[in-house]
């Protein structure tokens, strides 16, 4: 799972099989960490915006 | 009672007549429970899996559910990638049934594996060579995917949207729900493809064997292919048994019949590739591999061709050709066969791919292997349907799901001002 784990090997299949892995996951984090900080910040403006 | 939690403006049974039906379904959900609880202590001989049944029932269901679940992925890509504008009307409900689908995937790969505990060995001591790898992770992060586009529906709800951080974050996820979704559609694309994939590379197994492309053999195209044709289905048919329930119309016919004409393009061009995979399969592949077709569908008392035909035809063909028909797709006995007949289908679709694999005689000193599932096998299959009934039923009542609700239960009097 991680290039530290005894079995990782650096060959086309670790670095797809979990390059594509840690992309998703990496998407997911961004995009859910941009949702919570712009709300976090939006509610401290409370800028009152209810178009959803 | 919870009055204060329920959706502006909504109308729901009493409080009372809902628990007493959560009750009545919760007990199906507790003998589940209990199956499953004996599997986890007692381990998988609590199951009538053997050396000729690795995979059995629990998989038919985890590959079923999955494939039913695919409506979440393909209207999301609908809705948010190819702008459907029409179909924010059902999402909402989609995400739900694909949130049910794949958390009921997970729970029986769960039991499936026997030590659940060692679940995370799959992602630590990955076998990069695997489809199945491949599909534990797709899996996994399509969940958190359908997990993530349920969220802003829950925070919709009357009383948490009075949170100002929920209301914003409900907002602000509405706001990128494009960026999950086409994440989601790329790992649907590989896990449902990879599931097929997984039968097709079998080449010791020639009633499943497929030639295909570079590492791809055709059934993984087939399997990612058949979920988008038939997922929309699934999500029409538990709209339509929800609306059987609440007695009230939930989504305009409009949206219903625009999602039931993409899903009938889609098993309509869907068959007509499977039949060309099937045909040369039997005509070329099978028989290149020392087997004739009817080695397949003859001497047993299960198998016969009529799998065959009720998988492609009756409910293949039939289905798509009743929904890409304007007339009998804006028919509702018409559209509700056809989406029965899809469902059934692509259920049956998976059960061969799955079953009648392990029972068809490879070795010349082999014969047809039969498998009747135990009841602990049955009850933790069951578990989950029982377990969508429940949250369904959860999410009716206390979340906006279905935008078009209140305008199309409005009291005549109201309509008429």
């Amino acid at each position: 799972m991680f290039p530290f784990i005894f079995e990782w090997v650096w060959d086309i299949g670790h670095m797809l099989f979990f390059g594509g892995f840690w992309y998703a996951i990496g998407i997911l984090g961004a995009g859910m960490t941009y949702c919570i900080v712009k709300s976090a910040i939006d509610t401290m403006n409370d800028t009152g915006d209810n178009h959803h | 009672m919870d009055a204060a939690l329920i959706p502006e403006g909504a109308k729901r049974c009493s409080f009372p007549k809902f628990m007493l039906g959560i009750a009545i379904v919760g007990a199906v959900l507790l003998w589940g429970v209990y199956a499953m609880l004996l599997c986890w202590f007692k381990g998988l001989n609590q199951t009538n899996m053997n050396d000729y049944y690795g995979f059995a029932l629990w998989i038919w269901a985890d590959l079923a559910v999955i494939a039913v679940g695919g409506g979440a992925f393909f209207t999301g890509l609908l809705k948010y990638i190819f702008k459907i504008d029409e179909l924010k009307n059902i999402i909402n409900f989609a995400v739900i049934i694909g949130f049910i689908c794949y958390s009921s995937a997970l729970l029986i790969l769960a039991i499936d594996i026997g030590q659940p505990l060692r679940g995370w060995f799959i992602f630590w001591h990955a076998n990069v060579h695997s489809m199945l790898t491949e599909v534990a992770f797709c899996l996994s992060c399509y969940f958190a995917v359908l997990t993530i586009e349920f969220i802003p529906n829950i925070l919709e709800n009357r009383q948490l949207n009075k949170v100002p951080f929920f209301h914003h974050l409900a907002h602000n996820m509405h706001g990128v729900m494009a960026i999950f979704a086409a994440t989601g559609a790329f790992l649907s694309f590989f896990h449902q493809g990879s599931l097929g994939g997984v039968a097709g590379v079998m080449y010791g197994r020639p009633f499943a064997f497929r030639e295909g492309l570079l590492i791809w053999p055709w059934s993984f195209f087939l399997f990612t292919w058949s979920a988008a044709a038939f997922g929309p289905c699934f999500t029409l048919l538990v709209t339509r048994i929800t609306e059987t329930v609440t007695g009230k119309k939930l989504v305009k016919d409009n949206v219903v019949h625009l999602l039931a004409k993409i899903s009938g393009w889609m098993i309509f061009t869907y068959m007509i590739a499977k039949i060309i995979d099937t045909w040369y399969w039997a005509y070329y592949t099978a028989p290149g591999l020392g087997f004739e077709l009817s080695h397949f569908y003859t001497s047993n008392g299960f198998y016969g061709y009529w799998i065959l035909v009720a998988e492609v035809i009756v409910c293949g063909v039939i289905p798509g050709l009743l929904l890409i028909n304007k007339s009998t797709r804006e028919n509702p006995t018409f559209r509700l066969i056809a989406i029965v007949l899809a469902v059934i289908g692509v259920c049956i679709n998976r059960w061969v791919m799955v079953l009648q694999i392990m029972a068809v005689p490879v070795m010349p000193f082999d014969t047809w292997a039969l498998y009747i599932p135990s009841w602990q096998e049955v009850a933790t299959t069951i578990l989950p349907v029982a377990y969508g009934i429940i949250l369904i039923a959860v999410a009716y009542r206390y979340l906006p799901v279905f935008p078009q609700e209140l305008e199309l239960n409005r009291l005549p009097e109201a309509r008429e001002s």
